[in-house]
């Protein structure tokens, strides 16, 4: 039995993991990366806009701070956010996106004197300052009331893993490539590391580790079309679900990206519509601002996507082989502009469309894009149940995002929630004493049971396909766990998945070799998969609500008063074919911003009992301290600088606010 | 639309180079695989139908099948290329398919370019090097927009591997750091954050194995699927190291 100690395992290559482990290195401890996939081709790199950060330094960012990222962030959440995370939050992105700086990425900056722009389908000026000259400059995105998305040409999300991989390597840290954690090894509530299979010998390895953090991204491959890459499939936060013991959060909260390409649904940035570019139907129009004549193309995710999906209905959709779509028309922001600043969307468009889109309109259609759900975890990022099983990034639900995740918030994120979660888990190390005792016994009791369900796939008298069950699924998700969403609709999704989960417990392969077999993998996989669909399914179906990215045709109304809660699932028994959903409230009385009116459509939503109250202690407070400055303000509606690590509180400089 | 609808109805021939070094009973032997074209098709999906309805024990690697991550470049009728960005309709009827030479093999199209990858950072230590203590609460460093764009346009590679496999000097020194590394470095020569001078550099890439290796033979910037000037970074690398050679200090 091959046993390999470590402080830190961490599960992911992606920028969650990579900043992760570069944190508690710094801190001195040992750590180790097993990734699926090179580091640097993890999903992260498809983060083609860019990333928030209320550095306020580009005109049209003037004024920006993180009181009004907190509010764009809990506003887009449609209130499901921990408010208290998204504070920790947007008071680390500043942070995070000047160490990002300082290790070569090579952030677009601010060129003092005009030029034009596009707005609103409008030729503007902008006229940057001097004094802002060199600084890191923000493009507009949805959802946010300044411009506040920083970026690097059109590759921010390749220039931040490039430098992080970098980091990486600078620290010595070693990346294991092609590496796949199969299960955790946990025992009372503690989890001490995984099992891991290599995807080139086959070999089993116990890596054994006093935290274990799981950084693997979303679950958007439970769909038939996705814009995440194909190993986004939901099987690292399988992980922790298979452990019976810790929870995922919100698995139902799942957003649809505007702008993906019929048919590959390979992402067009939102920077697309940020930089000026507009939507139009069958005969031309551009039908956004007649649903949302304030925010237009510019709304959240969420609220565009179902506009979308809305007008095709209505029959305005053009007709193709592959069903409806609508046009991304950003002729009008010209060709030098999205040759420098679009030009991965021009690529996409001419080696898979084979348009140019300078010339000619794109066709879009909402398609999956992320993954709001994931790992329970605390502000910390450890799981309140599985003690030393920590999460961050996509994979996790701290839950900055509630219901509906902001164009930019994700990426920034990844690094921002490996800064603190890092910081957290080496002190977790110090406390707990490193390389915990853990028994042999145990280790060898995981390995085996991981290798006799590898030999049952492999020497098994197994019937089913993997490939039947995942396309069955895929479609499942598609057809019935989508943007609109009906019980009945849930409810046949619910059934049919159960039996496809019953299924693949007998699957059969047709290649068996122990080594690189890309069949074993897959059917393993599926396993997991078809429990994270559950998850989103049953979740969806209990859901009698529409929040954010969730929303039911027969439950249309945001309900406060018997949904502001946080949905959590657990698989208690392998023999289960469905999750165990619970809830923990959402605490109105301590929310600096309480529940209201999101501003898209129609006021239409039950409120919570205690909101009046809250709204009106609100008043009241900040009626005491007219003279306090908006630091003050803060503080005085929610406490949350103790919850950061300590070398990452303090105010963030800006032109504005210069610190002494 | 165009380039949807195109070329449907094509029956395909494709044979693959197959080989799994694991397997001893294995050889390395050409397979015929003949699948239905579909409008749109791409060889990520040509690939994934055969692996899904033929034989699913080929391998091959895709991550982000949108053309930016550089996992799944091989060799497409003999030249370099990724693969999920290449529309069937752009080949032939009969394609052939083999894994990129020079990097080891992990079975039939699979190699391993990220072990190589990895092991050529650590030996240009290709990260900034920089013992500036930057506070982090501070204005960022300025930094002029268009040095930025310059640096943006360097760090464009995607570490596929196509230039490596593309390139005569590879062919003949293994150890060659080949267009990624002295592109690497010219990236962050340009980088003011990295404290290093010439004659660091010069130490890193000053020999046969680094930029005086490079015959000129351009198959490097002919096959780069980012379109990466390279010829002219090595050219430009390989006039500082000399003058740094012959000029220290």
């Amino acid at each position: 039995m091959k046993i390999v100690y470590t402080d830190v395992l961490v599960i992911g290559g992606g920028l969650a993991g990579l900043r992760t482990a570069v944190g508690v290195r710094k801190r001195g401890l040992d750590t180790l990366i097993l990734s699926l996939v090179p580091a640097k081709r993890s999903h992260s790199v498809a983060a083609q806009g860019g990333m928030q950060a209320s550095l306020a330094n580009s005109f049209m960012g003037a004024g920006d701070s993180e009181d009004i990222h907190f509010e764009d962030t809990v506003r887009g959440s449609d209130w499901g956010a921990d408010q208290q995370v998204v504070r920790m939050f947007v008071n680390t992105a500043p942070k995070a996106i000047r160490e990002l700086a300082a290790w070569g990425v090579p952030w677009s900056r601010v060129a003092r004197g005009s030029r034009e722009s596009v707005v609103n389908a409008k030729k503007i000026t902008i006229t940057e300052s001097d004094e802002a000259h060199g600084l890191i400059t923000a493009r507009d995105f949805g959802g946010t009331k300044k411009w506040r998305t920083c970026y690097t040409s059109d590759g921010t999300g390749h220039t931040m893993l490039y430098a992080l991989g970098d980091q990486t390597i600078a620290h010595g840290i070693p990346v294991l490539e092609r590496q796949e954690a199969l299960a955790l090894i946990h025992e009372n509530g503690h989890c001490h590391g995984a099992v891991v299979r290599d995807l080139i010998t086959g070999e089993l390895t116990a890596y054994v580790a006093t935290a274990t953090v799981i950084a693997t991204g979303g679950y958007g491959r439970i769909y038939k079309v996705s814009t995440n890459a194909i190993i986004c499939e939901g099987t690292g936060v399988a992980l922790a679900l298979e452990t019976g013991v810790a929870t995922l959060g919100n698995m139902e909260a799942v957003q649809f990206h505007p702008t993906a390409i019929v048919t590959a649904g390979i992402l067009t940035t939102e920077g697309c519509r940020g930089d000026g570019g507009v939507l139009r139907d069958v005969d031309g129009h551009r039908f956004m601002p007649d649903y949302e004549p304030e925010k237009k193309e510019l709304a959240s995710r969420d609220v565009v996507s179902r506009r979308m999906t809305e007008h095709m209905r209505k029959g305005k959709g053009v007709p193709s082989r592959y069903g409806d779509h609508l046009w991304l028309d950003i002729t009008g922001l010209g060709r030098a502009h999205i040759e420098k600043n679009l030009r991965e969307v021009k690529d996409i468009c001419e080696y898979f469309l084979g348009i140019d889109p300078v010339k000619e309109w794109i066709p879009v259609r909402p398609t999956q894009h992320y993954s709001m759900g994931g790992i329970r975890t605390d502000h910390t990022g450890q799981s309140p149940t599985l003690k030393g099983l920590f999460s961050c990034g996509e994979s996790a639900c701290w839950d900055m995002h509630g219901f509906n995740r902001l164009g930019g918030n994700s990426v920034a994120e990844t690094v921002v929630s490996g800064m603190i979660v890092s910081e957290f888990i080496a002190d977790f190390c110090q406390t707990e004493g490193l390389h915990s005792r853990i028994d042999t016994g145990l280790v060898r009791e995981f390995m085996q049971r991981e290798q006799a369900r590898l030999d049952t796939l492999i020497h098994g008298d197994g019937t089913e396909s993997a490939t039947e069950l995942r396309e069955r699924m895929e479609q499942v998700m598609m057809d019935r766990v989508g943007i609109f969403r009906t019980g009945e609709e849930l409810g046949k999704a619910v059934t049919e998945l159960q039996e496809l989960l019953v299924r693949s417990r007998n699957i059969g392969l047709r290649s068996r070799v122990a080594g690189a077999n890309p069949e074993l993998v897959s059917a393993y996989r599926v396993q997991k998969m078809l429990k994270i669909a559950l998850c989103v399914a049953q979740g969806a179906l209990l859901r009698t609500e529409s929040r954010g990215a969730h929303f039911r045709e027969d439950h249309p109304q945001r309900n406060d008063r018997d949904w502001l809660k946080r949905t959590l699932a657990t698989w208690n028994s392998e023999a289960d074919t469905l999750p165990t959903i619970d809830y923990e409230d959402i605490a109105v009385h301590t929310m600096e911003l309480p529940p209201g009116f999101r501003g898209y459509g129609a006021r239409n939503h039950v409120d919570h009992p205690d909101t009046e109250a809250r709204v009106a202690e609100v008043e009241r407070i900040l009626s005491e301290i007219p003279e306090a400055d908006r630091f003050a303000r803060q503080a005085a509606l929610m406490e949350y600088e103790s919850l950061l690590p300590e070398k990452l509180r303090g105010r963030n400089e800006r032109l504005t606010e210069r610190l002494p | 639309m165009t380039g949807q609808g195109e070329g449907a109805a094509r029956r395909l021939t494709i044979d693959i180079l197959r080989y799994n070094p694991q397997d001893p009973e294995s050889r390395p032997h050409m397979e015929t695989f003949e699948l239905d074209e579909a409008p749109s098709m791409t060889l990520f999906v040509a690939l994934n139908d055969i692996r899904d309805r033929q034989d699913p024990s080929l391998q091959f690697d895709f991550v982000c099948r949108a053309g930016i991550c550089g996992s799944c470049a091989m060799l497409i009728d003999g030249r370099p290329g990724l693969a999920c960005r290449t529309l069937t309709s752009s080949l032939g009827e009969r394609i052939t398919l083999a894994p990129l030479p020079f990097f080891e093999l992990i079975g039939d199209l699979s190699v391993n370019t990220g072990k190589w990858m990895r092991a050529m950072s650590e030996r240009l230590e290709a990260w900034v090097h920089s013992d500036a203590d930057v506070d982090l609460t501070r204005l960022e460093a300025r930094m002029e927009p268009e040095l930025a764009e310059q640096i943006y346009e360097l760090e464009r590679c995607i570490e596929c591997g196509c230039c490596l496999a593309a390139c005569g000097t590879a062919r003949m020194r293994e150890d060659f750091v080949g267009a990624v590394g002295l592109n690497k470095i010219a990236r962050l020569r340009l980088d003011p954050r990295d404290q290093r001078e010439d004659a660091d550099y010069y130490e890193l890439i000053g020999d046969d194995d680094g930029v005086f290796g490079c015959m000129s033979l351009l198959g490097c910037q002919d096959v780069c699927p980012k379109e990466l000037g390279l010829q002219t970074q090595i050219a430009y690398m390989r006039r500082k190291m000399l003058r740094a050679a012959l000029f220290p200090g």
